[in-house]
């Protein structure tokens, strides 16, 4: 039976990525984690998750970036706060999550076949292309890019939502793209 | 009372999904004087899937909509009904304050558009405006339906009521079952009321965001809870909208209303019946049709 080691080497981990990541907004406190786990705690999708948030404190600040960005976690996480509203020490972990979502995607790390990249890659260049999202094509969008079969069960509920008049096929714009565009680009620039 | 005056930020899902949301806010609002201007050529507020990918993109949508507020109402608060919407919008708003460095890029976006830079713009849930600036006692005051419905489960859902904002407290808020209360609905104690719905995970991660919509939905059950009030859109899409699968999954047996909070108040202060978007409204339809359409009088059925 082959034996293999479950811990990292010391070798893989990168200190100077972890001092960038410190210096991003939202995640300036995370050396002041207890690794208590209240936030794996009040995570309602911690269950889901191959690390749990402690944990991802843990691997990021130590500098294991790879598995950092290449878990689950990050696209399981909903955005909902709970564990930074519920964190002793004051640490916004939603938003450590965030960095960790860009950064997954800069370097194109993120798991593949998850939905929830896609979605977010979706919903961004539909707004920056019309000012607003139109739900029915973006979730067409979404379904077409990452799991064609999700469009049967996605048929179900458009029947529902159709019959309701809750089903807009109409494309949402805003009447000053390009003021939005040229926003877009000035804040690339910087100043 | 003075009709007082607040620029409207509807957001995409008023738009779509939650056209329930917009009916139903525009009617409670006017019942009660609060008068609500759709502030023009409003753009998405990104939600949970601009800061994924690029913060400063991010920060430049909010900051337009609120330089668009500060630039055609002046000193007027901003109503903004989705909680996502909500959420977004203050939290830039604190990002800018916090760091120079998106300070500078956004103030250059925005300088490049010629909308104003200097921005005090007071973001505010409805549920705040109703809470603060008319009060329960107030409302309670104006009912004019007695509710003929079954007890309640509020739920806040979780952005409203997280960090950036000041609708309520964080952390078990009460607001919501308080006004609830004011208008002599019966509300049950609803210890999920701030936990996830998981938002969009419906559709990308659709097992689990299923389940835990079932969660919420059983515990509402258990509780005694004969309809789920929200106040968010996607909260209340997902509550609604997935019933039947989920019965069909469990084998449980789920048709509970999934109403907006401003849907069961107008209603109780007296609005028109059509003004309410309960047509949309997907799960419990015979709940929906007893509790607020109209009974005809005993008569009719001899």
């Amino acid at each position: 039976m082959a034996v293999t080691r479950t811990l990292r080497y010391q070798r893989e981990a990168d200190p100077e990525w972890t001092e960038w990541l410190r210096r991003q907004p939202g995640c300036e406190a995370f050396w002041e984690c207890l690794q208590c786990g209240t936030c794996s705690g009040a995570c309602p999708l911690s269950i889901y998750m191959d690390f749990t948030p402690r944990r991802v404190i843990a691997l990021v600040r130590e500098g294991f970036y790879r598995d950092a960005l290449s878990c689950q976690t990050i696209w399981l996480c909903a955005s909902c706060y709970a564990c930074a509203v519920h964190c002793p020490r004051g640490i916004r972990i939603t938003d450590l999550m965030y960095t960790l979502k860009r950064e997954a995607i800069r370097r194109k790390v993120h798991p593949k076949g998850l939905p929830t990249p896609v979605l977010a890659q979706e919903f961004y260049r539909m707004v920056q292309r019309r000012g607003r999202n139109s739900e029915f094509w973006l979730v067409l969008r979404m379904a077409l890019k990452s799991d064609p079969w999700a469009l049967v069960r996605l048929a179900r509920s458009g029947w529902r939502l159709l019959r309701a008049g809750r089903l807009s096929m109409r494309t949402e714009q805003i009447r000053q793209a390009d003021q939005l565009r040229t926003m877009f680009a000035a804040a690339r620039e910087g100043r | 009372m003075a009709l007082r005056r607040y620029l409207y930020y509807p957001g995409c899902s008023l738009r779509g999904t939650g056209v329930a949301y917009d009916e139903s806010l525009r009617e409670c609002f006017r019942q009660l004087g609060l008068e609500l201007v759709e502030l023009e050529d409003w753009n998405c507020c990104g939600a949970t899937s601009y800061m994924a990918i690029d913060e400063g993109a991010a920060c430049v949508l909010s900051a337009r909509v609120l330089a668009l507020a500060q630039q055609q109402a002046p000193g007027v608060d901003l109503v903004a009904p989705c909680s996502a919407c909500y959420l977004v919008l203050r939290k830039t708003e604190d990002y800018i304050s916090r760091y120079p460095e998106i300070r500078s890029r956004v103030e250059a976006s925005l300088r490049k558009a010629g909308l104003p830079v200097q921005i005090g713009v007071q973001v505010r849930h409805p549920l705040e405006v109703l809470w603060e600036d008319v009060g329960p006692e107030a409302i309670r005051k104006r009912v004019q339906r007695h509710w003929r419905g079954g007890r309640v489960a509020c739920y806040y859902g979780c952005q409203a009521v997280r960090p950036y904002g000041e609708v309520d407290r964080p952390i078990r808020p009460t607001r919501l079952d308080e006004l609830m209360e004011a208008v002599n609905v019966p509300v049950v104690d609803y210890s999920l009321r701030t936990r996830c719905c998981g938002g969009s995970l419906t559709g990308t991660i659709h097992e689990v965001g299923l389940r835990l919509n079932y969660i919420l939905l059983k515990e509402a059950v258990r509780r005694g809870a004969e309809a789920i009030v929200t106040m968010c859109p996607l909260c209340q899409f997902n509550l609604d909208v997935f019933q039947n699968e989920m019965e069909r999954q469990t084998g449980e047996p789920f048709d509970l209303p999934v109403l907006y909070f401003t849907q069961v108040l107008g209603w109780c202060l007296g609005a028109e019946l059509e003004k309410l978007g309960l047509r949309h409204l997907i799960a419990g339809r015979d709940l929906v049709e007893r509790w607020f359409v109209k009974e005809r009088p005993v008569e009719a059925y001899v």
